[in-house]
């Protein structure tokens, strides 16, 4: 996959994969095709922009997420996304720059469109003194469900957050992880088109966050958009479809996993762990196209490789050929916790 | 409108369940409605008289003023019983020695000494000796309020005397006619005053009334307050971020505070008479005043608390300002009672609005509590004027 390089100021180089650009700037130039809703995104943002006071806290953030997309804003702390999200919700009044939910512009004062839109704040947002279902039934009615949908539908998500054998049970007197799922339930209670979590998973147990990560994946793939934000590299891998990477206020890249390792030009690296001849294996590997390095180490053969998803299989075919057994393969990318420090000359947990 | 509903019905199952609720509202307004009426047994009701032992061992001119004019008319009126002692060692002893008259408790002893009006007269030093009863502060106030107004009064006269005499020195003598001028003045106390406000409610209904009052102040915070509550706690975001518009968060809060100072002072009212033997007058002008003073309260309570930025900050400015107007409107002691600049200063607190149209209610019909409820609901309306936008505008996450 190619990239191209947009420069649009000195300071600021943005990547953008071709898939992005055809998929949603082709827009125009797709044959007569009227079909919108398809590619209409869920969510819009263009150059949302906030200072408080002097503090440019978010500089010109932009970023569109499609119905079943599960997008990313990747930074470290105080890079500006919990403003960006709180823009993007219409909880914060907005310095400059738009958002469209459905295509239809949201603003503070906007009221039916944030039915569509579920938010989990990244500071629990719960009543300590309610039971869980109280929780859930309150924000039910907020949002204007009906009384007897809401009934069933509370149920529901207090079996998804896994709080349901302590439904009636005062959220304080919950575990941080059960306050941390509780939070997460209201957000998606109403059903939103889109979810927007901002650090669900701060400060919570690592069963629990693994908990936390399967439902959000699970709802990624029932064609929920989700807005997720994050300073932990591995959940934003994990989760995530594309992924925009966040400092200072503006994205410095985007794109998926695969296409952000790819800025840092380093390769993946294959360890092979194998038993035969395995100098005679290494030969044959090195004259595999994309193979960049190839080392014989003990009990194994380990590749520098450029993609290697694409020459894994000629690897394999390679040693079989040369009588290697292998006995397991390990493939090492390039992370995006890489990607930033190329980016920013910072590691994301600075 | 639905939404604010939602949100009242969540805030006052809240509420329901915090213990500090019920202190503020019931526990203690009770408690201490009771305290007060029993065990102080305070002297505002129908038949105020204060008894003061007098000691006129000058029996000068400028004596009689005080004694026969001031006190005696007091007197006269029925606020006040005199008992008549020889020397100020006597009078000293009936206010201190309890019980040895026990028919009569002196609330205060007016010592006038020998020599008193000589010395006036002559420009020297001279004193009125107050001893007050410390079992009874207000009737024991209320005599050195009336020998301190004497002596400002006899100052004044003094300084004329002494302007007069520089002039024409034959005049001096006319200054027994001078302080007889003076004490002929209207009463320095107004007590008259007092009986017209608040005597009409009995001694139990004032006290249980005024700290019904006191407290709702606070009982109201726990609305008003909830807002910065909700920030604090982050669940405003939420709320923000629900499709509603931000009105209807304020609204829901207003709707969270009338409720819980509506159901307290129901609570209050009913229990009172019970248990008291409180007699709060008139159901329908009493609700109709309870409504107003709610009103008043919630709109004075937001006004403080949209000033505070934490809810720390709010707890801490709601309270200094409900004790404060508390006091001053006269819910602890009549303030009424004290005379002067004290006595109309008590109604720039809506608690002696509220009072007052109790008064007026017992002494009159609900048409006499128009001024009352009218000036309740004139704050209520001043106050949430200005609290309603600053709010709004606090309402971000
Ligand atoms: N209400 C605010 N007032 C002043 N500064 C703020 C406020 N909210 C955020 N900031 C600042 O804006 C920057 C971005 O903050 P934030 O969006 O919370 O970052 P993140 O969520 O990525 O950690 C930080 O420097 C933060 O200190
Ligand atoms: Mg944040």
């Amino acid at each position: 996959m190619k990239f191209r390089i947009n420069r649009f100021d000195r300071r600021r180089i943005v990547w953008r994969s071709p898939f992005h650009v055809a998929g949603y700037h082709g827009a125009a130039s797709r044959s007569g095709n009227s079909d919108t809703d398809q590619d209409q995104p869920v969510l819009e943002c263009r150059d949302l922009r906030k200072s408080f006071g002097e503090l440019t806290a978010v500089d010109g953030v932009s970023f569109r997420i499609a119905a079943g997309e599960t997008y990313g804003l990747l930074g470290p702390n105080g890079a500006g996304k919990t403003t960006s999200i709180s823009m993007a919700v219409g909880l914060m009044q907005r310095d400059g720059g738009q958002v469209l939910v459905d295509g239809e512009p949201l603003d503070p004062g906007t009221t039916g469109l944030k039915a569509k839109i579920g938010l989990v704040p990244q500071d629990i947002a719960i009543y300590p003194d309610l039971t869980a279902r109280e929780n859930l039934r309150f924000f039910g009615r907020l949002y204007d469900m009906p009384r007897a949908k809401l009934r069933g539908r509370a149920d529901e998500v207090l079996e998804i957050i896994g709080l349901g054998d302590r439904a009636d049970d005062r959220a304080d007197t919950f575990s941080g992880g059960m306050k941390r799922r509780l939070n997460i339930g209201i957000g998606l209670l109403h059903a939103p088109r889109l979810l927007v979590l901002d650090e669900p998973t701060v400060g919570v147990d690592p069963q629990s966050r693994n908990a936390i990560l399967e439902s959000i994946e699970q709802l990624g793939s029932e064609g929920l958009a989700v807005l997720y934000t994050t300073h932990y590299m591995e959940e934003a891998e994990r989760l995530c479809d594309r992924i925009g990477i966040i400092d200072r206020g503006q994205i410095k890249a985007e794109g998926t996993r695969r296409e952000l390792a790819q800025i840092v030009r380093e390769n993946d690296r294959v360890r092979l762990s194998a038993t035969g001849s395995l100098h005679a294996g290494a030969e044959a590997i090195g004259r595999i196209d994309g193979v960049q390095q190839v080392d014989v180490v003990d009990g194994g053969i380990d590749v520098l490789v450029e993609q290697a998803g694409k020459s894994l299989m000629a690897l394999l075919s390679a040693l079989d050929e040369a009588s290697v057994s292998i006995t397991g393969v390990e493939i090492d990318e390039p992370n995006l916790e890489a990607v930033f420090l190329h980016l920013t000359g910072r590691s994301l947990r600075d | 409108m639905r939404s604010a509903l939602v949100i009242a019905a969540k805030d006052l199952r809240q509420r329901a369940r915090d213990r500090s609720v019920y202190v503020f509202a019931i526990v203690a307004p009770l408690g201490l409605a009771a305290i007060f009426g029993f065990v102080f047994n305070p002297i505002s009701d129908a038949d105020f008289t204060a008894t003061f032992a007098v000691a006129n061992v000058d029996r000068g001119p400028l004596a009689a003023p005080l004694v026969d004019g001031v006190l005696g008319g007091l007197a006269e009126d029925g606020n006040v019983r005199l008992v008549e002692a020889t020397s100020a060692e006597e009078a000293t002893r009936l206010v201190e020695g309890d019980g040895e008259r026990a028919d009569q408790d002196v609330d205060a002893a007016i010592i006038i000494p020998a020599e008193f009006s000589a010395r006036v007269q002559t420009g020297r030093p001279a004193e009125l000796r107050v001893v007050q009863n410390v079992n009874s502060t207000l009737a024991s106030t209320l005599a050195l309020a009336i020998v301190q107004e004497y002596a400002r009064q006899l100052d004044y006269v003094q300084g004329a005397v002494t302007t007069l005499g520089s002039l024409d020195p034959t005049r001096l003598a006319d200054a027994a006619a001078i302080a007889q001028r003076a004490g002929a003045t209207p009463s320095p106390v107004s007590v008259r005053d007092v009986s017209a406000t608040v005597k009409q409610l009995d001694n139990t209904t004032f006290y249980t009334a005024g700290l019904a009052s006191f407290f709702l102040f606070f009982t109201v915070t726990f609305g008003v307050n909830s807002l910065l509550e909700e920030r604090h706690a982050g669940t405003l975001s939420r709320l923000l971020a629900a499709p509603l518009p931000k009105w209807s968060i304020v609204l829901g809060k207003a709707i969270t505070s009338f409720g819980l100072g509506l159901v307290s002072m129901l609570i209050l009212i009913v229990a009172t008479s019970f248990i008291l033997g409180a007699d709060w007058g008139n159901p329908v002008g009493v609700a109709l005043l309870v409504v107003a003073a709610t009103a008043s309260a919630i709109g004075v309570m937001a006004m403080v608390s949209a000033l505070a930025r934490t809810s720390e900050q709010g707890a801490v400015f709601t309270s200094i300002a409900a004790v404060v107007l508390g006091i001053l409107g006269g819910t602890f002691f009549p303030i009424s009672q004290a005379g002067g600049v004290l006595a109309s200063l008590r109604f720039v607190a809506p608690h002696a609005w509220f009072l007052q149209g109790l008064g007026d209610l017992a002494g009159g019909s609900i048409g006499d509590t128009v001024p009352a409820i009218a000036a309740l609901l004139g704050f209520a309306a001043v106050t949430s004027g200005i609290a309603v936008p600053l709010l709004q505008r606090r309402l971000n996450p």
